[in-house]
């Protein structure tokens, strides 16, 4: 805006205030920028949805198919089998780190909130592990939980809960819901401290006015806190749906490429990325394929993010 | 953020919440979560210091002695201290990329009104919600014909694309923000455009240019998934692909292994207890506003 004003005359050589002068100077700040996000995110994602209209032979592209690539997916063995499988157990991961993680991370923002002594400290701890890496997280928990030297079976059976000790990751039962645990672990912190920041933006005097009238602790955060909390929850929500669709490095890191035991881990990622640069066992590696499965996952997502940001600006509205 | 109470929160704004004191419920229970987040951490460190023999039959306790030759030859046998270099260098050279284009295109989104400029802007926002790694066959193949492939430029270009979104989103805010007299006194006074932007215009929004550096730093830092796809000789290895290779030969000597987690924890441990309250603002800024 400011640079819509010509800079005073009587300056030779300042072409500043000119046309041509101004943009080419917006140009030289935008050009690095812009290059690199065509290049390097535009372009691959607009030639991903591209790909899946194609057919492929190993790398090399061939003629357009139309729809044949998403035809084989749904309709063909072992695809269609292999995409349920995956696409399912991205549902389970994100419903029960919904369930669990969440509402343990909204009962401890809930505390808290509360100010209790050693606030900064406990923010500061619940936070950590969403600074390690997934691979050292993994990596750490594949160890912890191994069958027979592992610390955790270890504890059950000094504990008297031998029934309870087993290959916790190596079960096809249990490997899908260890690894969820796992990845809690490591996330927990994140909606712990985004809860808190919604909980404390809540006025003090709808808190005050509330108690005033005489509403118990429970009426008080049922009826005032929690309806504030929609903006807070919406992201929260966002988000998880996000990773759990996003799924990739933990089940890669610790149960390998195929999603083992028996693809019991397998989600959408590994599936997408085994079909893009192909199996270790198998070797097979489709190309069509991976790039249906690209483009399901971005429309996914994608619908999924714009609901959650219209239904987000609704409630901003509501609120002011 | 003003200091807090010696008892009782600070909401974001520092502004004291009422104080309730000492309750022993809520102090059990912050108690308990904050052990179960610490102990697999703590069992890790001091795992470190152990040999496997001691792992297996003391798994909890201190160690007997504190041996440090478990660390020497995670640094020297495994190469951790190549993938700790190739880290250093993809990360820092992705996040001066991020900056530099980031503040320039948010200097000329946010100050100046053009033909264009909205689209633009609303370009740049639409990838904080595209998933790039669905792109990754593409972009295999870009690499491929770029000659880039196995090379850290492949991973430095990629990081510094896929943190641009981010990084104009919150420098265009600031730079808006900015009072408008500002360049046009400078400008008046005959200063240069390169000038105004980097004496005047870039040291004001020196916190938005620490909130972008760490909301990227820990992501780049941490990635698994481009190094995986791009790289394959072992010298060029970023410390979370290295780690693998590192597991897959040493996985029955649990000693280097704990070794080598808490190594590769350690830098990013140590930087956020010192940077504590930047890294939680930093890393949950696209989630809490203000």
């Amino acid at each position: 805006m400011s640079g819509s004003t010509p800079s005073a005359g009587g300056r030779p050589r300042q072409y500043l205030g000119t046309r041509t002068g101004r943009r080419l100077w917006l140009v030289f700040f935008l050009a690095p920028a812009t290059v690199l996000f065509a290049v390097f995110i535009t372009y691959p994602i607009l030639s991903a949805l591209a790909f899946s209209v194609y057919g492929w032979e190993g790398i090399g592209r061939r003629g357009f198919i139309g729809l044949h690539n998403f035809v084989r997916l749904f309709a063909t063995y072992p695809y269609s089998g292999l995409l349920v499988n995956a696409f399912w157990h991205n549902v389970v991961v994100f419903v029960v780190t919904m369930l669990l993680q969440n509402v343990v991370a909204l009962g401890l923002a809930l505390l808290l909130a509360r100010g209790p002594w050693g606030t900064r400290g406990y923010r500061v701890i619940f936070f950590l592990p969403v600074t390690l890496s997934l691979i050292i997280v993994g990596f750490l928990w594949a160890l912890f939980l191994n069958p027979i030297f592992g610390i955790v079976n270890k504890l059950l059976i000094s504990a008297g809960l031998s029934a309870l000790a087993r290959p916790w990751l190596g079960d096809p039962q249990t490997a899908l819901l260890t690894l969820t645990l796992i990845n809690a672990w490591r996330w927990l912190g994140f909606p712990t401290i985004v809860f808190l920041a919604g909980i404390n933006a809540v006025p003090d005097e709808y808190v005050e006015a509330a108690r005033i009238d005489g509403a118990s602790e429970w009426a008080v955060t049922r009826h005032v806190i929690f309806p504030l909390l929609a903006p807070a929850v919406t992201i929260i929500v966002l988000l998880t749906f996000i990773g759990s669709f996003n799924w990739f490095e933990l089940p890669y890191v610790v149960q390998g490429v195929s999603g083992g035991p028996n693809r019991s881990t397998d989600v959408l990622s590994l599936f997408f990325y085994r079909m893009a640069f192909g199996e270790v066992d198998t070797g097979l590696q489709d190309i069509g394929i991976g790039s249906a499965i690209a483009v399901l996952m971005f429309i996914l997502l994608v619908t999924v993010s714009a609901v959650a940001a219209v239904f987000l600006r609704r409630r901003e509205v509501e609120l002011a | 953020m003003s200091p807090p109470p010696a008892w009782g929160g600070t909401d974001q704004g520092g502004r004291p919440r009422r104080p309730r004191g000492w309750n022993p419920a809520i102090q059990a229970v912050l108690l308990v979560n904050a052990f179960l987040v610490l102990a697999p951490v703590v069992i890790m460190g001091f795992s470190a210091f152990k040999s496997t023999r001691e792992i297996f039959q003391n798994p909890f306790g201190l160690p007997d002695v504190w041996r440090l030759e478990n660390f020497s030859r995670v640094w020297v046998e495994a190469h951790f201290a190549l993938y700790f270099r190739n880290s250093l260098v993809v990360t820092a050279a992705a996040i001066v990329i991020i900056l530099a284009f980031g503040a320039m295109a948010g200097y000329a989104l946010g100050r100046f009104r053009f033909g264009g400029g909205d689209f633009l802007y609303l370009c740049f926002l639409s990838g904080l919600m595209l998933p790039i790694r669905l792109g990754i066959i593409p972009l295999f193949i870009l690499m491929r014909d770029l000659r880039l492939l196995d090379t850290l430029w492949s991973l430095i270009l990629i990081y510094a694309a896929s943190g641009l979104p981010s990084a104009v989103f919150i420098l265009t805010g600031f730079f808006r923000a900015l009072p408008g007299d500002l360049d046009s006194a400078a400008r008046i006074d005959g200063a240069g455009e390169w000038l105004i932007f980097r004496r005047i215009m870039l040291p004001l929004v020196r916190p938005a240019l620490v909130i972008v550096a760490v909301y990227n730093l820990i992501p780049v830092w941490n990635d698994f998934f481009f190094p995986l796809v791009f790289i394959q000789t072992d010298r060029l290895k970023t410390l979370p692909l290295g780690m693998t290779a590192f597991f897959g030969q040493y996985y029955t000597d649990w000693a280097t292994l704990f070794a080598g987690l808490t190594l590769a924890a350690v830098p990013v441990v140590a930087l956020y207890v010192v940077l504590s309250q930047h890294f939680i603002r930093g890393l949950t800024a696209g989630a809490v506003k203000g």
